[in-house]
């Protein structure tokens, strides 16, 4: 589904002359492949390269050396950015800044109307999209009365509206409260389950990656972890070394672990932290 | 150096069909030297009523006293106030502008009306604090990392010398180990300093770990005000209005329901950690 081998991105700062006078790689040479239908979180601290990384995706930035490709078309070549930017779309951090028109099935249809989208296939898809996030009763609101999570939502139905196979998330709950951040992680779980939607999330909770089918961990341009999350979160000091962290019963396991009690390797979630105490203590 | 609301309402749309209260009979004490933390999910009134303390909203109803003098009162010192209780808003950093770190941070002080000595010796104290080091002073705020940007913008206000440090989500955001850093550093500033710090904030996991009060509002009232472990054993009531406890209380709940002898009322991981410790006769 998407695909990007050997890729490297340099941002490249000239002072008034043109003359360079510093170059910094965001991505260094960088190679993975995404698989059509996963549910992919990306890690990282900050200024690790995670967001450059998502830019990549839907053709927002070229690369400098490498080739992206996103299903089966390379970002590269400009005649194609129309199919990439339907097949891959991006929702991301501002709530407010991502929402364009002043009722909210109006912004939802915005996406497939500029790209002629026939009026009855239009509102079928937007139809379709209010009800896959659970917005339809908000349809004729004014989005300035919605919640951060609820205006994500509708960010994430304009996406949908463009009948993406990709969706990709740069920290789409960072300004969000609990409730807000449940609301927009539970509806992008059940895109990519229902409708086998591609799901690229990038996030700062750890919480967040628990349930993914794949995990990537980026740090100063490299990808310098990736597996399945319960293989990532078993190596806590290495996560730690990359300013990232562990939900708390993870490093809470980890440490009774190290304190010589019989747990497993890696503890993702209560069900599971209980469930081992409760085993030790039976026998 | 106390903080009295006495009976705060805050009004919108005063005696017309929009009338709407966003504060509601808001009573609250804020002696010296205390950490709190300030919590309730978007839309519950917590930006507005830190915008009471230090006068930059005018409450419909009630008064407000500062050590003993009523804010609204025809000669008080508005301005004295706003240096005394700094308010640090989310994404501070967007607040940046001058050419200079060291120029940005005596900003706050020289508008004040101190003098240069005094105000370059209070930036310098300042940017000390956050953990900005000499070889930044002169740098461009807009050449920092995110981390560094938002320790900047602190120290801006923290430069005032304020008695009370008001702080906005001062962690959205940033990655974990940033987080981490920004929390200890307020805990440092409050122990040294003497200052009291007031910590707006959505994670239960944080406030755990770092104050000794918490304020809960809800629909524009507070609903809660007490020690974190008090708080936290309001659980229902928490989860009722979209708040919740640590992860480490809940699983520390279920093993005690199960019957085991756990304490219920761990609230950080290091407390679950020796609690279990001990259950299994590791320490």
């Amino acid at each position: 589904m998407v695909n990007f081998d050997q890729v490297t991105f340099e941002y490249i700062r000239r002072d008034e002359e043109g003359n360079v006078e510093s170059i910094n790689k965001a991505l260094d040479d960088i190679s993975l492949d995404i698989k059509e239908g996963d549910f992919v979180v990306v890690l990282g601290a900050n200024g690790s390269g995670k967001s450059t990384f998502a830019k990549h995706i839907n053709a927002l930035l070229e690369p400098t050396e490498g080739i992206v490709t996103v299903s089966g078309y390379n970002t590269k070549e400009e005649d194609k950015l129309l199919q990439i930017r339907e097949n891959a779309g991006m929702v991301f951090q501002n709530p407010d800044n991502q929402i364009v028109a002043s009722v909210i099935e109006e912004d939802v249809a915005f996406g497939p109307e500029n790209i002629g989208v026939p009026t009855e296939e239009m509102w079928k898809r937007v139809e379709h999209a209010l009800e896959k996030t659970g917005m339809t009763a908000y349809r004729e609101k004014s989005p300035n009365k919605l919640s951060g999570g609820q205006k994500q939502r509708v960010a994430i139905a304009g996406v949908l509206a463009m009948r993406p196979k990709c969706i990709i998330l740069d920290e789409p709950t960072a300004m969000l409260d609990p409730v807000g951040r449940n609301e927009v992680i539970s509806t992008v779980k059940e895109l990519n389950k229902q409708e086998g939607i591609t799901v690229i999330l990038i996030t700062h909770y750890m919480q967040e990656a628990v349930d993914a089918d794949f995990c990537y961990v980026m740090n100063k341009g490299n990808v310098v972890m990736k597996g399945k999350p319960r293989e990532i979160f078993a190596k806590v000091e290495e996560l730690k070394q990359y300013k990232l962290d562990v939900p708390q019963v993870t490093e809470l396991a980890y440490r009774l672990r190290k304190a010589g009690l019989d747990l497993p390797e890696c503890v993702l979630s209560e069900d599971e932290f209980t469930e081992a105490i409760r085993r030790l203590k039976c026998r | 150096m106390s903080l009295i609301l006495d009976n705060i309402s805050y009004i919108y749309g005063k005696a017309t069909a929009f009338e709407t209260y966003a504060l509601k009979n808001v009573n609250l004490a804020i002696p010296d030297g205390e950490f709190i933390g300030l919590i309730g999910h978007t839309g519950s009134g917590k930006s507005t009523l830190i915008q009471h303390m230090n006068g930059l909203v005018k409450a419909t109803e009630g008064n407000i006293y500062f050590n003993g003098a009523d804010i609204y009162d025809k000669d008080f010192k508005m301005k004295e106030l706003r240096r005394k209780v700094g308010l640090v808003f989310q994404y501070p950093e967007h607040q940046l502008f001058e050419t200079t770190v060291i120029r940005d941070v005596l900003f706050g002080p020289k508008n004040m009306g101190m003098e240069q000595l005094d105000a370059e010796l209070a930036a310098y104290g300042a940017l000390k604090a956050v953990g900005v080091g000499e070889d930044l002073l002169d740098a461009s705020p807009f050449e920092l990392s995110g981390g560094q940007k938002r320790r900047v913008a602190i120290a801006g206000v923290l430069a005032c010398k304020p008695d009370i440090l008001i702080l906005d989500e001062p962690t959205a955001g940033l990655d974990p180990v940033g987080r981490i850093e920004i929390l200890s550093l307020l805990k440092q500033i409050h122990e040294e300093q003497k200052i009291t710090v007031i910590l707006v904030s959505h994670s239960m996991e944080d406030v755990a770990e770092y104050v000794e009060r918490i304020i809960v509002m809800n629909d524009g009232e507070v609903v809660m005000d007490d020690s974190p472990r008090v708080i936290f054993e309001r659980e229902e009531e928490l989860k009722a209005m979209g708040l919740g406890v640590p992860q480490v209380t809940r699983v520390c709940r279920r093993l005690h329901s199960l019957g085991m002898d756990i304490n219920p009322d761990c609230i950080t991981i290091d407390e679950a950690e020796q609690e279990i410790k001990k259950k299994f006769g590791l320490v």
